[in-house]
């Protein structure tokens, strides 16, 4: 397994000492088959013990090591130094405050996924009789399975120029999360949800750029779960105006 | 106990070099560009209705004036930017509509394929009622 020199620009601030952030170099030797964050951990360890960031499982599972890599969003982990044959340059996440060095401030997403209630809001009457159970059937889950692999990562918010431009977008992750309850067969919370998602700061601020589905690296469809919504609450918006018996 | 660290947040400004900034984010800004043209293609559209019903010498004299080079050339633009919209809006109705059948999902192509069939199919009617055949 080879070796070799790698040259890194990474972003730092301390709010302590800088008026504002800025890059410095380092080179390090990196074996071939490092990924970012193992550069980072290297640096961290031997080199500059002063640099923060944030991670945690090293295999694209917590979501915690989302950072602009070359100016893309990625997850340190997920970033394998032999894609990236020049210079490296390590930046925080883009459209999140930075608290220090690659560290951001992500309170504004935390807030807007608790907005949406993420969890399950049992459909009345949706429980098995004795056993309390929730049965789904295998396609049932497959209507809404790729939206539960959301890791929070938040390289979507990274991506999407809507959420810089306009920061009280609710956004793509917390939309998909809010779709993955509303296609869940044993939720009724749908009516509840909609007073966020279907905000004009909830799926009316997407413009469809499609960055967010691009950017993911569990293969979530954030742009789909958002244009779904945008449908169905069309839909909601035409028979409650045009068809209001229907909503007797 | 450790020592409290002063929190002073640093918020980055947005630029609009954004748009430069990887192929995809100009892709969409072209898209989104392109209703320009295509609104004013739809204000001329309007205007040739006003001649229109205004009578013969009116709709004549603005059938004259669409033989002029520069509205030849913006024709020629609005219809390759309504063409590349329409493109890219069909190419992402996938997304938007996915059809479930079972335990899978229809592929992508399929769909995207269904809107770009009646999209050639509806445009040939239209071609064939204006008697370009």
């Amino acid at each position: 397994m080879g070796e070799r020199t790698v040259e890194f620009e990474v972003l730092r601030y301390n709010p302590e000492k800088d008026a504002a952030p800025h890059f410095q170099r380092y080179s390090v030797k990196c074996r071939e088959e490092w990924v970012v964050l193992d550069a980072l951990n290297h640096i961290k360890e031997s080199v500059d013990p002063t640099l923060s960031y944030r991670w945690s499982c090293h295999m694209a599972v917590c979501g915690s090591c989302g950072m602009m890599v070359n100016g893309e969003p990625k997850l340190a982990c997920k970033s394998f130094l032999r894609d990236y044959p020049g210079l490296i340059r390590v930046e925080p996440l883009r459209h999140f405050p930075v608290e220090r060095d690659l560290v951001t401030v992500i309170d504004d997403f935390v807030a807007k996924l608790a907005r949406v209630k993420p969890f399950l809001i049992p459909q009345p009457g949706a429980a098995q009789a004795g056993t309390g159970e929730y049965a789904q059937t295998p396609a049932q889950l497959k209507r809404y399975k790729q939206f539960t692999l959301c890791i929070n990562c938040m390289l979507c918010y990274a991506a999407c120029p809507e959420y810089g431009l306009i920061p009280e977008y609710i956004g793509p992750a917390v939309i998909a999360l809010g779709h993955r309850w509303n296609e869940d067969s044993r939720d009724g919370g749908r009516a509840q949800r909609q007073e966020e998602l279907a905000a004009t700061n909830g799926v009316w601020d997407c413009s469809f750029v499609g960055a967010c589905s691009e950017v993911c690296p569990e293969h979530v469809d954030p742009a789909a779960a958002i244009q779904q919504v945008k449908i169905k609450s069309t839909i909601d918006w035409y028979t409650e105006h045009l068809m209001p018996w229907l909503n007797k | 106990m450790a020592e409290q660290v002063g929190r002073r947040p640093h918020v980055r400004p947005i630029t609009s070099e954004w748009i430069f900034r990887h192929p995809r984010y100009l892709r969409y800004m072209v898209r989104e560009f392109s209703c320009l043209f295509i609104g004013a293609w739809t204000l001329m559209l309007v205007c040739a209705l006003g001649r229109l019903s205004e009578g013969p010498e009116a709709w004549g004299r603005f059938l004259e004036g669409l033989k002029s080079p520069w509205v030849v050339a913006f024709h020629v633009l609005a219809l390759a930017f309504a063409a590349y919209h329409s493109f890219t809006w069909f190419q992402l109705t996938p997304k938007a509509l996915p059809v479930q059948v079972g335990e899978k999902f229809l592929p992508d192509d399929v769909i995207a394929g269904a809107h770009f069939g009646a999209w050639a199919v509806l445009s040939l009617a239209i071609l064939f009622f204006a008697g370009a055949f």
